[in-house]
């Protein structure tokens, strides 16, 4: 019986150790070899540097010949400025949705499902077309306003989980207090929608902050360029500077995981609280 | 401090009645108490009357106003929930003065309200925590707190004890009705629990199935029930009722037969040989070698020992189950085949649809 136990926690844990070993392999390989000269990059690409290997030239270059800086603002512009109106935007419409009955309720909630099932890259030619017609082509402006369309629904639908564990007599009481309809939403229901805002938030930012696809159709100068974008230019079409390539890489994970670290807290409480209580 | 008119009240949900031809009149200062099972309407009454749900048809007037199209806040009315529902992430303080903010109450005004309503509920000491760090009774009396604060002209409270434990909810039970005296305001209390409607109303409102039943002082309702629902509703445990019908009459008093009770002559008007007749007999009402005219018998299959008095539970004739109160130590043997009497005065009377017979020479 305890060695059957055993045995079971055993392989879970090989199973996990597997995962996290497949999930961080190639990041840390990314961080590693970033430290490293070329030769020993293609040399031993899977040792760590020492102190023969040792170098610090990927980032030396990525901080003297590109716009790195630039890059970065954009990405960190682009990201907190769409992560902040999703979560604006979403929490109000999903408490709209689950608080209000109005015409076309049912409906406007069904279209706003449908983001969640079909991928925005569909529409891209269009999205295309309606920038340039808009005449956003080129701007940080016309990534943020598809990024707040992409974030939306997934945002709306968690949101609305979350507003629907909220005691009603909560928002009675406030109306009976004399509190007003948006002060209700903004002073009563949001601050306890703490937890899942965290959640959603993270979902938000990591793909929008890894994309490529927007920038690259939706970008043409370096002023607008997003760091993930940013780090092609070091791949060429004849030659590649590894060395730029991993520095530019690893720097872009950082910002990412600072986020999750601040938020994961209040992630785990919003992803666990549905299901315990 | 206002009074309250509800006139033809109505509520559908679809084609679901909720309330129907509701009628009720709260006097200034009046205490209110609705009461019925659950999914009688009650709460969905109070509810209306707060403004938190619509109107199907019908009026609602607080003092000369006619408050069908306010908001709650309008309304003047404070509402005290089941679940406290106070704000989470505000202290008790912040808690009672959030609402004033928006009603144009000054801030020194507010500030006086608070002190003062922490005062009356002892809640002084409390007023920088949290509801978090407070227990049931003490949520509880800060959100009677939030309700004072407003000041407002109709208090509603849902069902506010039911969330406490016994001891707490006859110590809250015993707060608010001194609150209602020291405020000598107009309250609406919704309960299901007869105990606080008896001990607290000035009137009690009985409801069921969306309509109101009866509306009375709770000795009115305990010795003069309009009907067999109030009549088994009010009182614990509930009222026996033997089913009987009329053999014959004989000038004013008819002579009712039935299988639990022996043949009963009863002094009632306007009863034509062959009704049908419900008679009630409370448990505390029957007695052992008892004296009157009811009289009924059956084999004890249970008693339950309270202390000062017993129930027995014994099977009727007409295999039903009756249960009667028994005071002091002698308690009948299971088994044991007992014969229980009640005065005339004791004896409730009901016709075939459930209204009560007036029964002549009974003191009420």
């Amino acid at each position: 019986m305890f060695l059957e136990q055993r045995a079971r926690a055993l392989a879970v844990h090989v199973v996990l150790v597997a995962y996290s070993a497949l999930a961080l392999g190639p990041i840390l390989l990314v961080v590693m070899n970033s430290f490293k000269a070329r030769n020993a990059i293609f040399g031993s690409p899977l040792s760590p540097p020492d102190s023969s290997t040792f170098s610090l030239i990927g980032y030396a270059k990525v901080f003297r010949a590109s716009h790195i800086f630039v890059y970065f603002e954009n990405s960190l512009i682009v990201t907190i400025v769409s992560m902040g109106l999703v979560l604006l935007f979403g929490a109000m419409a999903a408490w709209a949705l689950s608080e209000y009955r109005f015409r076309g309720s049912t409906a406007l909630a069904l279209f706003l499902s449908i983001g969640i099932m079909v991928p925005i890259r569909l529409g891209s030619v269009a999205i295309l077309n309606m920038m340039r017609t808009a005449g956003l082509n080129d701007t940080l402006t016309a990534l943020i306003l598809v990024y707040i369309a992409q974030g939306l629904p997934m945002a709306i639908f968690i949101l609305s989980e979350f507003i629907q564990q909220i005691p009603m007599d909560l928002r009675d009481a406030a109306r009976c207090d004399g509190v007003p309809e948006t002060r209700i939403f903004f002073e009563v229901i949001a601050p306890l929608l703490r937890p899942a805002i965290a959640t959603v938030a993270v979902f938000t930012i990591v793909p929008i902050w890894n994309d490529l696809w927007f920038p690259l159709i939706l970008t043409s100068s370096d002023s607008t360029h997003t760091i993930t974008l940013g780090v092609q230019q070091f791949l060429g079409q004849y030659i590649t500077d590894w060395n730029s390539v991993l520095a530019a890489l690893s720097m872009a994970i950082l910002p990412v995981v600072v986020i999750y670290v601040i938020f994961s807290r209040q992630l785990i409480a919003g992803l666990t609280s549905g299901a315990v209580k | 401090m206002s009074n309250l008119r509800v006139e033809h009240l109505g509520k559908s949900y679809g084609s679901a009645n909720v309330l129907i031809d509701i009628n009720l009149t709260v006097e200034n200062g009046e205490f209110i108490v609705l009461v019925g099972p659950s999914g009688c309407g009650k709460s969905t009454l109070l509810r209306m009357i707060a403004g938190l749900d619509g109107v199907t048809t019908g009026d609602i007037y607080i003092g000369d106003r006619h408050v069908n199209g306010l908001a709650p806040a309008e309304r003047k009315i404070a509402m005290v929930f089941q679940s406290y529902a106070l704000y989470p992430h505000m202290d008790v303080r912040k808690n009672m003065t959030f609402g004033l903010k928006f009603t144009g109450v000054a801030p020194a005004e507010r500030e006086r309200r608070v002190n003062e309503a922490a005062r009356m509920l002892r809640l002084e000491p409390l007023l920088g925590r949290y509801p978090r760090d407070l227990s049931g009774g003490q949520r509880q009396r800060v959100a009677i707190g939030r309700a004072i604060v407003r000041e407002p002209d109709v208090f509603l409270f849902d069902e506010p004890l039911s969330n406490l434990d016994a001891a707490l909810r006859v110590s809250t039970r015993v707060e608010i009705a001194r609150l209602h005296r020291l405020l000598g305001a107009t309250m609406v209390y919704v309960t299901h629990d007869q105990t606080e409607a008896m001990t607290l109303a000035d009137r009690i409102v009985v409801m069921s199935e969306g309509r109101i039943e009866q509306i009375g002082k709770a000795l009115d309702l305990y010795y003069a029930p309009a009907n067999l629902f109030v009549a088994g509703f009010i009182g614990s445990p509930a009222m026996n009722f033997f089913p009987g019908a009329v053999e014959a009459v004989d000038g004013g008093t008819a002579r009712i037969v039935g299988a639990g009770f022996e043949p009963l002559a009863l002094p009632a008007d306007g009863l034509d040989p062959g009704a049908k007749v419900t008679i009630g007999v409370r448990p505390e009402h029957l007695r052992i070698a008892g004296q009157g005219p009811f009289a009924t018998s059956g084999a004890v299959e249970l008693v339950e020992r309270l202390g000062e008095s017993s129930f027995a539970h014994v099977r009727r004739a007409d295999d039903k189950m009756l249960v009667v109160e028994v005071r002091g130590r002698e308690t009948p043997a299971i088994t044991e085949t007992v014969t229980f009497r009640a005065p005339l005065q004791d004896i409730h009377a009901f016709n075939a649809s459930g209204q009560s017979i007036p029964i002549k020479g009974s003191s009420h």
